[in-house]
């Protein structure tokens, strides 16, 4: 077990001294008091999201952990050069499936298992995408299990969310600690919203001088619905409603009191299935009629792209590093987690003789749902997963478990080791790939739990990158 | 600015408005029970306002006679109940939801923070324990809301919207209140009989009712400062309908109205400016006596004829998508 903040003689990792040195100035019951503070503060911001399956408008805290995350800036400093390569390999990946399908012909993916993937959206299909790229906001699931020693988790680049915890955390931190940030060279992320409009901005599609740009949300129920009215707020922009658009003549328009206005760049929080009812769902409340026309017709930039999700199943994850070698010839920075892909006789063969040792995860899910996690599973579950892998293994890969690094958190019965990942967020533009330093820190508060999710009673961390 | 974002503004602001105006309604008919020999007086008043906002059946199938206890359980707490200030402060806080981006932070979170602690005081008993005080707070959490709308909000279209949805509310309000106080003395005559004028229990009584409307409407010091002289009807009247320098009459509702009509003109709105204008301008040319000659009740009923007119055209010219 790797803990972030403590060797295992039970000594303070140098990054982390003066934040040690800081809480054992504190009299005893100040974070607790300081935790009770954050809570209050969280819900009169009106800082919530919704559970499926709850109440239609009941609301919760996502619970925030007082102990920072700390990773060394020189640890960051190669998980961006990885991340930024990691991103424009699929990029590229995305472009080509939906253009040439240069990397099917060479072989080094199964054409089967990009075409006849459920993510695969053949309307895409030599749909020419402003500017190129597909997924300008990406989000990277990443654990850390050893000094230095990172995995790439999983690759979200359809609609990623958490990035106002990320913000909203940092803003609570500063409020409740100002003096540990003035003794602390740590690297600001307030700034993700600035970059953020100019990575739409830039997308925008035929040279638009002074674009249009709009936040779609579901709307109010949605469980992100802080976030998407959140980022609207801080880059100025509208946040609006399938309802609020209309399509005529192939351009998109939202209707205002002045009028119709034209919208050239949409930073859409909806899945591709709710986006058109003409071409996707029928029934979608949610979207907006014509507005695929309108982006064939080049005349509105959909971020991120539809049909992204071919580029991050669990399916086509194992091939990303041939990706990054076959279009940047580069060695991959970031390593992926060995991958079992189900589908495939032999594989099918080890994961079943080795259930209770992996991590079992559907092809399709999301979320932290329908995962088997081996090591902590019932007999029961193990024999139930088994029945469900010979049924259709080619909607299961597997993988070992990871040992989670865990960080110090606060639980009721103090501060104890809780496992940890991180997801930051890379946006891609065509001047460039851009992050703000560090990303989400998720934390499972469960003891012994890997499942971060919030849908899952997971927590946040503010994310420090410090400086030595 | 979006249609819908406008119309949540404009929503956000009536109900906070509302909320405030129901408060400080049955605050009055309170009040005025706990003056000696007035129970029954109370009792119809608060009947009365219960007719007002045309709630007395669904009332009356649920509890029955009207006691104080029943109408704040009706009027506070009832999530059934659409004028609720349950229901109010919900809806204020839902549609500030719905454009907590185009607010401004410290709004939406005196919004927020207002429903999540009406939802406490409720949980503590506060509403039937210290009413005077829960509506108190009612009130000033309203004034909280519109001061820090008035103090951080940039001054664009967005906060004419809120300023359109609290003074078009306001106007409805007022107008419905002094119907029903002149509605109320009358009835309280034709039953007990007029009172000669010169009996001094005259006098106490036009005095009590009166400073109460005054005092529900923050009017009292207004009053003493245009008048110098004792309180009687019809100067409460004109007042409250006609002098545009006290913050709750109709003329400056409308006149507020009108002002904001002005800042968020466009292609469709043009005649439903020049209405509001010839409201403005009826009220400010007209006198008490002309008033009197139609009948205040037939007056008023007309007028809140005229004041739902300018809500519905504000909603279709720049809401209704």
């Amino acid at each position: 077990m790797f803990d972030e903040m403590l060797l295992e003689n039970g000594s303070v990792r140098p990054h982390y001294q003066g934040f040690e040195t800081w809480k054992s100035a504190r009299e005893s019951g100040y974070l607790e008091a300081k935790k009770a503070e954050a809570d209050h503060l969280f819900r009169q911001v009106g800082i919530t999201f919704s559970v499926y399956g709850d109440d239609v408008g009941t609301e919760r805290l996502i619970p925030f952990d007082l102990v920072p995350r700390i990773i060394p800036a020189a640890h960051w400093a190669r998980l961006e050069k990885g991340l930024a390569q990691r991103v424009q390999a699929l990029n590229l990946f995305l472009k080509d499936v939906y253009g040439r399908g240069d990397i099917l012909r060479a072989g080094i993916i199964p054409a089967n298992r990009v075409l006849g993937n459920t993510q695969f959206r053949k309307e895409m299909l030599d749909l020419n995408v402003p500017s190129g790229i597909y997924s300008m906001i990406a989000g990277i699931d990443l654990v850390c299990v050893g000094e230095d020693e990172w995995y790439v988790l999983e690759d979200n680049l359809r609609v990623p969310s958490g990035v106002s915890y990320m913000l909203e955390n940092r803003k609570m931190m500063m409020r409740l600690f100002p003096d540990l940030f003035s003794a602390h060279r740590i690297a600001p992320v307030a700034h993700y919203p600035d970059l953020l409009l100019e990575t739409l901005r830039q997308g925008a599609p035929d040279a638009q001088d002074d674009p249009t740009v709009v936040v779609l949300t579901p709307g109010l129920y949605n469980s992100a619905y802080f976030e998407h009215a959140f980022l609207a707020q801080q880059m100025g922009v509208e946040l609006v409603e399938g309802k609020d658009l209309v399509v005529e003549d192939d351009t998109v328009f939202m209707q205002t009191t002045h009028g119709k206005k034209r919208v050239d760049v949409i930073y859409r929080r909806i899945d591709d299935d709710y986006l058109d009812p003409e071409v996707f769902n029928k029934d979608s409340m949610l979207g907006v009629h014509g507005l695929m026309r309108a982006y064939r017709a080049g005349r509105v930039t959909l971020a991120n792209a539809v049909g992204t999700g071919v580029a991050d199943d669990k399916s086509i994850y194992p091939y990303v590093p041939e990706m990054i070698r076959f279009y940047l010839g580069q060695e991959p920075i970031l390593h992926n987690v060995p991958t079992h892909i189900c589908s495939e006789a032999d594989s099918l063969k080890y994961v079943l003789d080795n259930l209770e040792k992996l991590v079992v995860k559907e092809v399709h899910g999301a979320g932290g749902y329908g995962m088997l996690i081996g090591p902590a599973a019932s007999k029961a579950e193990i024999a139930d997963f088994r029945t469900k892998l010979i049924a259709q293994p080619d909607a299961y890969i597997a993988q070992p478990t990871l040992s989670l690094s865990t960080c110090p958190t606060m639980v009721e019965q103090g501060i104890a080791p809780r496992h940890i990942d991180l997801r930051p967020f890379v946006l891609s533009s065509p001047s460039g790939i851009r992050m703000v330093p560090g990303g989400l820190t998720r934390v499972a508060l469960k003891e012994g739990s890997l499942v971060v999710n919030s849908s899952q009673g997971g927590g946040t961390k503010d994310t420090w990158v410090a400086a030595d | 600015m979006l249609s819908r974002t406008a119309d949540s503004l404009y929503w956000m602001a009536r109900y906070t408005e509302r909320a405030e105006n129901t408060a400080r309604l049955i605050d009055i008919g309170l009040q005025q029970s706990l003056l000696p020999g007035q129970q029954r007086e109370a009792q119809a008043s608060l009947a009365g306002m219960l007719g007002l906002a045309e709630l007395l059946p669904i009332y009356q199938k649920k509890f029955g006679d009207v006691d104080p206890e029943s109408v704040i359980r009706f009027m506070v707490l009832d999530e059934e109940n659409p004028s609720s200030i349950w229901c109010s402060l919900r809806n204020a806080r839902e549609n500030a939801r719905a454009v907590r981006g185009q607010i401004t932070t410290g709004m939406w979170e005196t919004i927020n923070a207002t429903w999540l602690e009406f939802l406490q005081l409720c949980d503590e008993d506060l509403p039937l324990t210290e009413p005077g005080k829960f509506f108190e707070w009612v009130q000033m959490r309203s004034h909280l809301s519109r001061g820090i709308t008035i103090g951080t909000m940039f001054k664009d279209e967005a906060f004419r919207f809120v300023r359109l949805g609290t003074f078009i509310e306001r106007a409805d309000s007022t107008a419905r209140m002094i119907d029903l106080r002149f509605h109320h003395i009358e009835t309280m005559d034709a039953k007990s009989g007029a009172l000669d004028p010169d009996d001094p229990e005259f006098a106490v009584r036009e005095f009590y009712h009166w400073e109460a409307v005054l005092r529900s409407l923050s009017a009292f010091e207004a009053y003493r400062k245009v008048y110098r002289d004792t309180i009687n009807g019809s100067r409460v009247a004109e007042l409250l309908i006609l002098n545009p320098d006290v913050p709750r009459s109709i003329a400056a509702c409308i006149n507020e109205v009108v002002e904001n009509l002005k800042n968020v003109g466009n292609g469709n709105s043009a005649e439903t400016r020049r209405r509001a204008g010839k409201l403005a301008a009826k009220l400010r040319y007209l006198t008490l006596e002309e008033i009197s000659i139609e009948g205040l009740h037939l007056w008023l009923t007309k007028l809140l004829g005229d004041i739902d007119d300018l809500g519905v055209r504000i909603r279709q010219d720049f809401l209704v998508l």
